[in-house]
């Protein structure tokens, strides 16, 4: 920091991180209490927990491995080796990965990556609830959390990515990166563990097992809206110079980026989020008849559907986008559900997967010939690229290694938890230790008070 | 061909206004945006309307 200008963006744009990932923070406190209340009372504890300990398995794992993924795989393995060089600043070991004045950014930068670990660990979460082996989920959050996504972010959400240059992949905020992938993944994980018991009836048609506390769930979305402020913001970079992006920019103006380095504003993403989030809440409104919780997550949906061009679409674009996301992934998620006996128990494959599927494939037209990066020699954008990214996102990154991990822990027998404890309920011990405790503590209680 | 009227960000950004796709198009996109507001009106108004009369028809 050599000049005042350049120390005050420094410290702007690490201050600027800094705040994106308490606001995430949100999401992940609204994961948890979805969960938690869709969830039925004798589980609840457990599925708690199970999402919280994603907390810290994917940061841990996140810092020894996940971070430099990210910096070593844009070109691996199909277009070139591991970039070591950009990589080896990455590594546990570096200087830079931790107290140092000469680095600003890097901590905040992966503070920031961790985040969307944590959310796109937290969506597979909640699909497998009430009856996933504890053990088996956090093998997952870590393969999703600190592998998985990484290298799709390494490919498609990484300046010099070779999706981005090969096939001219646009995802300004993650409609693939973390929204498909992570409802493909959680749809490989289900497609193995089964239906929870009673979820459909001897003739096949489901049953709707409410949530236990609509109101925390209640809450628990708009947390998850709250917090998806933040992560839009993360996606972008605040303020940088023509020059630092060493680009095709030419003149000296500034500007905000979005993750590939091409120019978009935070005014314009703000507008597209809320018109993006009202036509997801309209359509869900009308296409569930009014039903609270497909309502919620629709907006949820909407958001998700448009993300992908939400850097450059018009408002009104955004609103008609997220609308028609949400109709395609309610109608889907039922005909899946019906056809295939798939048992998501908070719709996560539809509002994240098919979502975001669908939203990649929308912006491939809505978008077609425009820039996906501001460096020579990449492809624009265009739809069968885009269709080409949904298919990676979604099925390559998302179900396939999920299915197969998936499979290999039932052929062990450590995918599900036994019969018995599925129907008493997960918190069936520690209640009765509870209820012992507190029969205890009266009788205590009231052998000093007849004293 | 780019719907955002640019192929590549070889340019001065002080001399770049809007970005969006199918400029020129404002006034059809908000047509097209009011369609969709009265007609959620109108499903809603349909649907509620249903809702109410199956109600009635239990009580």
């Amino acid at each position: 920091m050599d000049s005042n200008l350049n120390a005050l963006t420094t410290i702007f744009t690490e201050f600027y991180y800094w705040v994106t990932v308490v606001f995430m923070f949100l999401i992940h406190v609204g994961f948890c209490l979805y969960e938690v209340s869709a969830s039925r009372r004798k589980n609840h504890m457990h599925t708690l927990m199970k999402n919280l300990m994603i907390i810290p398995l994917v940061t841990v794992t996140f810092f020894f491995f996940g971070w430099w993924i990210y910096w070593a795989f844009p070109n691996f393995p199909f277009f070139g080796g591991l970039d070591l060089a950009a990589s080896s600043a990455n590594t546990p070991w570096s200087d830079t990965m931790g107290t140092n004045l000469n680095d600003h950014i890097t901590g905040v930068f992966w503070a920031a990556f961790l985040l969307f670990s944590w959310t796109a660990a937290s969506i597979v979460s909640g699909s497998v609830i009430e009856r996933i082996r504890s053990s088996a989920f956090w093998l997952h959050a870590i393969l999703i959390g600190s592998v998985f996504w990484v290298i799709d972010a390494a490919w498609g959400w990484h300046y010099a990515g070779w999706m981005v240059r090969e096939l001219g992949y646009h995802d300004a905020y993650a409609s693939g990166v973390i929204h498909a992938i992570a409802g493909g993944y959680a749809l490989g994980v289900l497609t193995v563990l089964g239906p929870r018991i009673g979820k459909f009836d001897e003739h096949g048609a489901p049953r709707d097992i409410p949530p236990h506390n609509p109101w925390l769930l209640t809450i628990g979305i708009f947390m998850i809206y709250t917090g998806f402020w933040g992560f839009y913001a993360a996606c972008n970079v605040p303020i940088i110079s023509p020059e630092i992006i060493d680009g095709q920019i030419i003149g000296s103006t500034w500007t905000a980026t979005n993750i590939y380095l091409s120019p978009t504003s935070l005014s314009a993403i703000t507008f597209n989020f809320l018109m993006s989030l009202s036509g997801g809440l309209m359509a869900a409104y009308i296409v569930s008849k009014g039903d609270a919780f497909w309502t919620f997550s629709g907006g949820l949906a909407g958001i998700i559907t448009a993300s992908a061009g939400n850097d450059l679409y018009h408002p009104m674009q955004a609103m008609l986008i997220g609308a028609i996301g949400v109709v395609f992934a309610y109608k889907l998620h039922y005909w899946v559900e019906r056809k295939f006996k798939i048992d998501d128990a908070v719709g996560a494959v539809a509002v994240h997967g098919y979502s975001g599927f669908i939203g990649l494939v929308i912006s491939g037209f809505v978008l077609w010939g425009s820039p996906s990066s501001p460096f020579e020699g990449y492809q624009t954008i265009n739809p069968l690229g885009q269709l080409a990214g949904a298919i990676i996102m979604f099925g390559l990154l998302g179900f396939l290694p999920a299915y197969i991990v998936t499979r290999i822990q039932s052929s062990l027998g450590v995918l599900r938890i036994p019969k018995s404890v599925e129907l008493s309920g997960l918190d069936f011990l520690d209640d009765a230790l509870y209820q012992k405790s507190r029969a205890e503590i009266i009788a205590a209680e009231e052998k000093e008070s007849d004293r | 061909m780019s719907t955002i009227g640019y192929q590549s960000w070889a340019v001065d950004l002080a001399e770049v206004g809007a970005i969006y796709p199918f400029q020129g198009y404002e006034v059809l996109m908000t047509v097209v945006g009011v369609i969709f507001w009265l007609g959620w009106h109108w499903l809603q108004f349909r649907n509620e309307n249903e809702e109410l009369k199956k109600q009635q028809k239990r009580d």
